[in-house]
């Protein structure tokens, strides 16, 4: 009577070994710790650990271990003071080329991490950091690209002199105005040609012959995905400067962006960072004069000088050919004759103009573009680091001017294609993009999030406790049992979220907390109907077995129409929300089979195959 | 151990009316105070910044009040939260203004009258994304509701599906009710919190209908109140038994729990109350006065037994 079948015995025994094995890293904490990587010119090797290394010593400052992994370096810590003191150290040896960003880096062992066996990943308000969720204004971006167009229109038609009465922006297109039919049908002509993402509509008001072009459909979709696009990349590149080891940033709808930025302890200085400007200038290179004078301090005038990212100095001319907010789209791809890597630039009507002055009277001679933005350096002052906001400029590209042009050129002769492609991205990110508004800030302080890890550990460590103590009481034998499922449970749970690299959140560990509570519900359910039967004066075996049948559908019932609510909170997907319904689905999922499977297994390896007079229930 | 005797038969039917009348009340209250109250809504919902910080000693909330009148933020409320060394402020919504530097400039402002503030938390949310959430939960509770009706309806009989719905949404309605009754802080937890309650009381009432089906099958004899006075009976001990372990890890939750999830594991604990009640007595009233009958519940490929039955109903 009551015996279950070895099968069941491994699966049972199988599913507990990987629970186990898969909730264990949870155990082992994490390390505070340093993330260094390289940015442009900065390669992560050997001789940047020895530096380090011989940096935090000097300082005082006790290092747990140094590790070299895939482009970057891992320097753990035995607490956060001795992090955050070395952050600043660290940063000002090493300078901009790379990237340090604080990290907790989880204290897993080798043996486990080589299966996969990775501890749960802790949400924001766990571990302290910033969400944003930011909006592209798509209005602006639209107006920004019909204003682009109407100087481009005005350009074009210029060009072809035609002769139009007058042209300007109104609502989503540009309105021109002409004298007289012909010249409106040359214009369709030019038009088509030139800017084909136009639709053209004629339109007569008493006197006027007039033409409205505006943006079709898919140029009006690409505006915006291109406005969005533009706003992550330069996000991207901003968050890096951040140092943050594992940012998160995406797009969420058709013109959200998402920024979660863990372990930011200074979220004003993020704040700044996110909304800073970048800008570009297309300058004149300085030929006249000699670079190694001017760095000897005898700068011409009307020159400045600059330096190359490699540190070169290069002496360029004061006044501005073009400006980042002229540059309306730059791609990198390949140069149609010599195949190299290359860059296309579109300038607006206004910086197509200059561009076009400017090429016309300097063939032959180069131009540089420079690189302007704010950033936060650490610096050593009296040996102690000291943050300043600084202006940066630097000199990203030198190209010789081959021919004369205006709206589009390219920039050839370039390495590689990554370098083509960083440099379009860089153009782009000096350019004036969408304006962008925070909707949403989330934003918890890393004391708040320790308080609440030791808090909602708590809470579940007292109500599991709690819960046991209650069900031994009530159902001894039967109620340890329940009691070993629970704990069976709990560990199912956090290998399951574990697994899936969920991210754990505060209202995550309330689901574990109900689900604890809830799980047991399964156990009485089928204990309230053993004792049933018993009384009904059923055999203690029957009643074991009508017990757990019966029970079943009840169970099976119950936790379906619980598991339909967590499916529709999972949906509703905001953050807060979804860690509460992932925790709380999983757990009733796992549950089930411990409630169901893993009490009855026990229960007849206590009672199953011999004779009872009585059940201690 | 036991703590119920072991035959219970409480005239839970017999009582039905009055239990009517209890519900009844409680819900004209709750929606007589939603309608004078209305609810406290969190920024989730409304829109707007609030800041949570830490002093180093126990503050007065009257200094933190005068350090921010000085730099004039409109419309600030300020409250402790959880201890006297935590302050939160809740700053609403005012177009044009960038939400970074308004926390920013209450930040400088506490601490230029104190050293040593510490931020703790700062939550903003634009008008517009309040009323999407808003928009979201209300669309998320329906959709539970219209999911777990079909999947009673399918399972057991039309006629038990509006009981359970009607009993999900009396308990919402009474713990909306009392939160704004009360006006505790209604943000997106509780919602959260809410939408767990349906799950968790329907539980309960699934529970109480698998076995009103099953003596609707079993017993011969008897009119359909008795049948679901002995059921209720028979289930009455797990139905408390879980309510009492589900309460012991939310008071868990609530006392140890920190001040973050306290609105949450409110909601959760007067669900699980109301919920329990709502059960017993919402459910299968509902149940009994749409007219449920042995017939209905017979196992339909037995057609001349159900013929049977319904002959004897």
């Amino acid at each position: 009577m009551n015996q279950y079948s070895i099968w069941r015995y491994l699966l049972l025994l199988a599913v507990l070994l990987v629970g186990v094995i898969y909730a264990l890293p949870n155990l082992y904490g994490e390390d505070p710790a340093l993330q260094i990587s390289g940015t442009r010119s900065g390669t992560v090797d050997s001789s940047v650990a020895g530096t380090v290394a011989a940096t935090l010593k000097t300082a005082n400052i006790p290092v747990k271990s140094i590790e070299s992994g895939e482009s970057r370096l891992l320097i753990r810590f035995n607490n956060t003071e001795a992090q955050i003191k070395a952050v600043d150290f660290v940063k000002s040896v090493l300078g901009t080329d790379y990237v340090v960003a604080l990290n907790l880096a989880p204290a897993t062992p080798e043996w486990l991490s080589k299966v996969n066996a990775l501890p749960m990943y802790l949400g924001l308000d766990l571990r302290g950091g910033v969400h944003f969720l930011l909006e592209v204004d798509m209005d602006a971006a639209v107006d920004l690209a019909i204003e682009r167009y109407t100087g481009e229109l005005r350009t074009i038609l210029r060009e072809a002199k035609i002769r139009y009465a007058s042209i300007r922006a109104e609502g989503s297109g540009v309105r021109i105005l002409f004298r007289s039919a012909a010249d409106r049908d040359k214009a369709h002509d030019v038009i088509r040609k030139e800017s084909p993402t136009l639709q053209l509509e004629d339109f007569d008001e008493g006197e006027r012959i007039g033409l409205l072009a505006s943006p079709n459909e898919q140029e009006t979709r690409d505006i915006r995905q291109f406005a969005l696009q533009q706003n992550i990349l330069t996000l991207r590149n901003r968050v890096n400067e951040l140092g943050v080891a594992e940012p998160v940033i995406q797009q969420q709808g058709t013109q959200r962006i998402v920024v979660q930025l863990p372990g930011v302890q200074d979220t004003a200085q993020a704040k700044r960072i996110l909304g800073a400007t970048a800008t570009l200038e297309y300058r004149a290179v300085d030929i006249e004069h000699d670079v190694a004078q001017a760095v000897a301090g005898k700068v011409p005038a009307g020159s400045r000088l600059y330096r190359e990212r490699s540190g070169e100095p290069v002496l360029l001319k004061k006044s501005v050919i073009a400006t980042g907010d002229q540059i309306i789209n730059a791609r990198s791809g390949f140069d149609q004759q010599s195949g190299t890597p290359n860059v296309t630039v579109m300038l607006d009507a206004k910086g197509a103009r200059s561009m076009l002055k400017f090429t016309k009277e300097n063939v032959g001679k180069p131009m540089a573009v420079v690189f302007i933005e704010n950033r936060t350096e650490t610096k050593l002052v009296d040996g102690k680091p000291v943050k300043t906001s600084a202006k940066v400029e630097e000199v990203v590209s030198i190209a010789t001017i081959r021919d004369v042009f205006s709206k589009r050129f390219q920039t050839t002769g370039l390495d590689s294609s990554s370098e083509a492609h960083e440099l379009a991205l860089i153009l782009r990110s000096g350019a004036l993009a969408a304006p962008i508004d925070i909707v949403e800030e989330r934003t918890v302080g890393p004391s708040l999030g320790k308080d609440n890890i030791k808090q909602g550990f708590n809470s579940v460590l007292i109500g599991f406790v709690a819960v046991l103590l209650f069900m031994a009481v009530y159902y001894r034998i039967f109620g340890l049992v329940a009691d070993l499922a629970l704990a069976l449970n709990l560990v199912l749970i956090v290998a399951i979220l574990s697994m899936l690299q969920a991210t754990l959140t505060l209202p995550g560990i309330a689901g574990i907390v109900l689900t604890v509570g809830m799980a047991v519900d399964a156990n009485v359910l089928i204990f309230e109907r053993i004792r049933e039967e018993l009384r009904n004066g059923n055999s203690p075996h029957a009643s074991i077995q009508a017990g757990y049948e019966k029970a079943f559908s009840t169970i099976a019932d119950a936790n379906i129409t619980t598991l339909i609510a967590a499916i529709v909170l999972l949906s509703y997907g905001t953050g807060p929300i979804k860690g509460f319904a992932v925790t709380l689905s999983i757990g009733i999922v796992t549950s089930m089979f411990t409630a169901i499977m893993g009490t009855r297994a026990v229960i007849n390896l206590i009672y199953g195959g011999r004779r009872i007079k009585r059940l201690m229930i | 151990m036991q703590i119920f005797k072991d035959k219970l038969s409480i005239d839970f039917m017999g009582r039905r009316y009055i239990a009517v009348v209890f519900s009844a009340v409680l819900v004209v209250i709750s929606v007589g105070a939603l309608v004078t109250n209305g609810l406290n809504f969190g920024i989730d919902f409304t829109g707007g910044t609030l800041i949570e910080v830490g002093y180093p000693e126990a503050v007065d909330l009257e200094d933190v009040r005068t350090a921010l009148s000085v730099s004039e933020f409109a419309q600030v409320q300020v409250q402790h939260f959880g201890s006297s060394r935590d302050v939160l402020v809740r700053i609403a919504p005012k177009t044009g203004q960038e939400s970074a530097q308004l926390s920013e400039d209450v930040l400088a402002a506490l601490r230029e009258q104190t050293a040593g503030v510490e931020m703790r938390r700062v939550e903003f949310v634009g008008p517009q994304v309040g009323e999407e959430l808003t928009e979201q939960g209300g669309l998320a509770m329906i959709y539970a509701l219209i999911g777990i009706l079909i999947y009673i309806m399918v399972r057991f009989q039309w006629r038990f599906a509006p009981g359970a719905v009607l009993a999900l949404v009396h308990d919402v309605v009474i713990i909306v009710g009392i939160f704004a009754l009360f006006q505790f802080d209604f943000d997106l937890t509780v919602l959260a919190a809410l939408l767990a309650v349906i799950g968790y009381s329907l539980n309960d009432t699934i529970v109480v209908f698998d076995r009103i089906r099953e003596n609707f099958r079993k017993m011969r004899k008897g009119t359909p109140v008795e049948i679901i006075n002995t059921s209720i009976n028979q289930t009455l001990a797990r139905t408390l038994m879980t309510s009492l372990t589900t309460l012991l890890v939310l008071v868990s939750l609530f006392v140890f729990g920190g001040e973050v999830i306290h609105a949450f594991s409110r909601a959760l604990i007067l669900g699980v109350i109301v919920g329990t009640y709502s059960s017993i007595y919402v459910a299968s009233t509902a149940a009994l006065a749409l007219g449920v009958s042995k017939a209905d519940l017979m196992p339909a490929k037995k057609e001349d037994e159900e013929e049977g039955g319904a002959s004897r109903a």
